[in-house]
């Protein structure tokens, strides 16, 4: 068994409860931070750590933290992505309807740290259930004094509010999410201003993931350098998979980053192997947006080293042969899929989840939809793979936000990989109409 | 002062400049097209993404230069900034690669549209756009809305680039117009089409690079290249009253706001002044006006010679129709060479 921080006590009866979740050592960060620790020490504790943004850029959060501006008369904020919506993610989920009160317990060390006296978590509104499960978590932290004026009578003052989402991808977009929760369009920012500078209504704002924010607890309470002990190299600490797809056992796993991807795959206590004995095609390791890597390049990198579950493995030799570790969710293809008809349902979501602000992802997200469909109805000609990897091109890096990279780079590393069955494809329909 | 290197050519600007206003100080000819970008309009620009430029160092202090592309008319130039445009292949195919996403939904119907001649969008396609399109689907088309009585709003046109919005946000008070839906569905709206009563709406027309609003006064009644510009004013209580008459012989076809080389009005007008003043009685002619924007048209890349047509530029003797009006032979100031 490997460490466990986060799902530690996930399956305790009543856990849900603030009286189980208490009996289990709940709220100790608090109670640690507010009274023997100052703002700062939290922040440093942080940096030590190594941990880094679990959201899916893996930015480090310490160094997040301290670029918040502290303009003096001028209120900060903490605000949890909740919006967790990419296609094979949900971690976040599961953390949250399974264990609520670790969420909120992080959401007060952090916001003691950043000196916010609000913060607000940011659910996708189809998490329905969720946010009434975090009200209700919300409402007994009010009660037991964790929430409110002078918490543990240390002064402190916070108050934290849900927002339910309307139901985009983009408002996980850390500037499109403000915008949203201000009442607006969720369209992303233009960048900088940097939320550090000038977030949720115009005051400096820090955004992080409901993983990033649940992992400062175990943090608090044990220090940042039993943290960074756990992991390997930069990939410090814990981070929970959400795995799905051709596997005997799907579902959310919390790993020691460093695991091997051959482990995690093969072993009963995490996925189980490929189900009904097939063969791995193919792995999307960090959920849509991230490269999908065939069988033998996600088992070893291209220098023949074992891959490991962690930011730098993953990422090992760049777009030609790696990966990214991403939001950890990690869909598994064996021998019968489609790699093909599979990134034709990606092309189809981001093509419904573009917000249309800049063009090259509004048209160029619907055009790659398009010409895919075409593909995968027995219409495509074989110029349609160039006209793809030419489209995916010109919208990387040339959008405002992330989002554009996100619809580009599933159709690079299908062409790279696998081009072959994008031409038997054609070719096969080429011989039915012949 | 920041010092900044553009395409080779280096330029002094106080903090706070943009590198795309540090290159159309430089002239037109360094300035990178911008679509979306209006100055006088706040927060404009960022969307088009056609004044992307390469910044092969980032300062004097981190000399390191940027990952992407980045959008001119939104990164501030920092000391010692080198910055490619023109000079760089690679950015000219990425922004080749944006004016075929604009153009992906375009309908390209130029030869029915009143905006031909002043289009920004026909002119960028001309210098940065491929010769024939990639894009083998339908395209999206949308019902026509009229916003006002004098505004007619062509959705199918549209490039997205939010500068009405901007207008009806910071110039008209009671904002009823803004973006409905999302992605390729995206158009723009005023919400279940109720018109955006102002006396200063109009000037959604002077800022639409392309001819998704149109002045309905105006519309089908010429091309824009027959007619002749002249600036005017007169007495207005609502704006300065300074403005552009594009005749066609003594009548006045339409009234827009005077126009710069980056195709941006110098000062907005009201509402009377563009759709009421139709009289050239109306007006005290200043005289002719000097178009400075480069278009399809005016640089006459339709000539197999080259020759630079005069139809903008034509001595104030030609206009017969209005030679009893008191005209004063004073050429507009060449806004660059000043």
């Amino acid at each position: 068994m490997s460490k466990k921080l986060l799902l530690k006590h996930d399956h305790e009866p009543g856990i849900q409860t603030y009286e189980v979740y208490r009996k289990h050592g709940g709220y100790a960060s608090v109670e640690k931070a507010l009274k023997t620790m100052t703002p700062e020490a939290v922040v440093e504790e942080v940096k030590k750590s190594g941990l880094r943004g679990r959201g899916g850029a893996g930015f480090p959060t310490g160094m997040k933290w301290s670029f918040l501006a502290k303009p003096e008369g001028v209120p900060r904020y903490l605000v949890c992505n909740a919006d967790e919506s990419e296609p094979g993610t949900f971690k976040d989920r599961y953390l949250m309807s399974r264990i609520p009160h670790y969420l909120i317990e992080g959401m007060i060390t952090s916001s003691f740290a950043l000196g916010a006296n609000t913060s607000y978590i940011y659910v996708r509104g189809e998490y329905y259930y969720v946010i009434a499960i975090l009200e209700k978590a919300i409402k007994e932290a009010y009660a037991a004094g964790w929430l409110g004026k002078n918490i543990l009578g240390t002064g402190f003052d916070h108050d934290m509010y849900v927002q339910p989402g309307g139901g985009a991808y983009i408002c996980g977009e850390e500037t499109a999410l403000l915008e949203s929760l201000e009442g607006k369009r969720g369209n992303p920012r233009i960048k900088p201003p940097f939320p550090a500078v000038k977030g949720l209504w115009g005051c400096p704002t820090v955004v992080n993931n409901v993983e990033t924010i649940a992992a400062v607890v175990p943090i608090v309470n044990d220090g940042g350098e039993a943290y960074a002990a756990i992991g390997i190299g930069k990939s410090t600490g814990t981070k929970l998979i959400s795995a799905s797809g051709h596997i005997n056992k799907p579902g959310v796993y919390e790993i020691e980053l460093g695991l091997p991807v051959e482990e995690f795959i093969n072993s009963d206590e995490y996925c189980g192997g490929v189900w009904k004995g097939r063969k791995l095609k193919a792995v999307v390791a960090g959920g849509s947006s991230v490269p999908v890597l065939p069988a033998d390049l996600i088992m070893k990198t291209a220098a023949g080293e074992p891959r490991l579950m962690s930011y730098e493995s993953l990422a090992d030799g760049g777009f030609a042969s790696g990966t990214m570790l991403g939001s950890g969710g990690f869909i598994v293809m064996d021998e019968t899929a489609s790699v093909v008809k599979n990134l034709w349902t990606f092309a189809r979501f981001y093509h419904h989840e573009s917000c249309g602000q800049c063009s090259p992802c509004r048209e160029g997200t619907g055009w790659m939809e398009k010409v895919l469909h075409k593909i995968v109805h027995g219409h495509g000609e074989m110029k349609d793979i160039d006209l793809l990897w030419d489209l995916q091109r010109k919208i990387e890096g040339n959008t405002i936000c992330p989002l554009g990279d996100a619809a580009a780079w599933p159709v690079a590393s299908a062409i790279r990989h696998f081009r072959s069955e994008f031409e038997e494809m054609i070719n096969s329909h080429a011989v039915e109409h012949a | 002062m920041l010092k900044v290197t553009i395409d080779g050519q280096t330029i002094e600007v106080p903090e706070g400049t943009t590198i795309l206003q540090a290159a159309r100080m430089l002239g037109p000819e360094v300035a990178p097209p911008a679509m979306c970008y209006y100055s006088t309009l706040e927060t404009s620009g960022g969307y088009c993404r056609t004044c992307i430029v390469k910044v092969t160092k980032g300062s004097e202090k981190d000399p390191r230069p940027m990952p992407k592309p980045v959008a001119s008319c939104r990164t501030m130039v920092m000391d010692g900034m080198e910055v490619q445009n023109k000079t760089s292949p690679e950015l000219l195919e990425a922004r080749k690669g944006v004016v075929e996403f604009l153009l992906a939904n375009h309908p390209l119907d130029c030869p029915v549209c009143d905006q031909a001649g002043e289009c920004h969008l026909q002119d960028l396609s001309f210098e940065h756009g491929a010769e024939s399109t990639r894009y083998e689907f339908e395209r999206r088309t949308f019902e026509k809305i009229d916003i006002g009585p004098n505004v007619q709003l062509h959705m199918t046109r549209c490039i997205l680039c939010y500068r009405c919005v901007k207008v009806a946000d910071q110039l008209t008070p009671g904002r009823s117009h803004g973006v409905l839906n999302r992605g390729d569905a995206s158009e723009i709206s005023t919400y279940i089409e109720k018109s955006i009563d102002n006396e200063f709406s109009g000037n959604v027309i002077d800022v639409c690079p392309v001819g998704a609003l149109t002045d309905k006064t105006f519309r089908f009644k010429n091309r824009v290249w027959f007619t002749k510009p002249m600036d005017a004013h007169r007495e207005c209580d609502k704006c300065s009253g300074k403005v552009a008459l594009w005749f066609k012989g003594a009548d006045v076809l339409r009234v827009t706001g005077r126009k710069d080389a980056f195709g941006e009005v110098e000062e907005f007008i009201c509402n009377t002044c563009r759709f009421e003043k139709k009289d050239a009685a109306d007006w005290k002619i200043e005289g002719p006006r000097v178009i400075d924007h480069k278009s399809v048209i005016s640089s006459n890349h339709y000539l197999a010679n080259n020759q630079v047509p005069d139809f903008a530029f034509r001595e104030v003797a030609d206009y017969k129709a209005i030679e009893d009006k008191p005209v004063q032979p004073v050429p507009a100031q060449n806004q660059l060479n000043n």
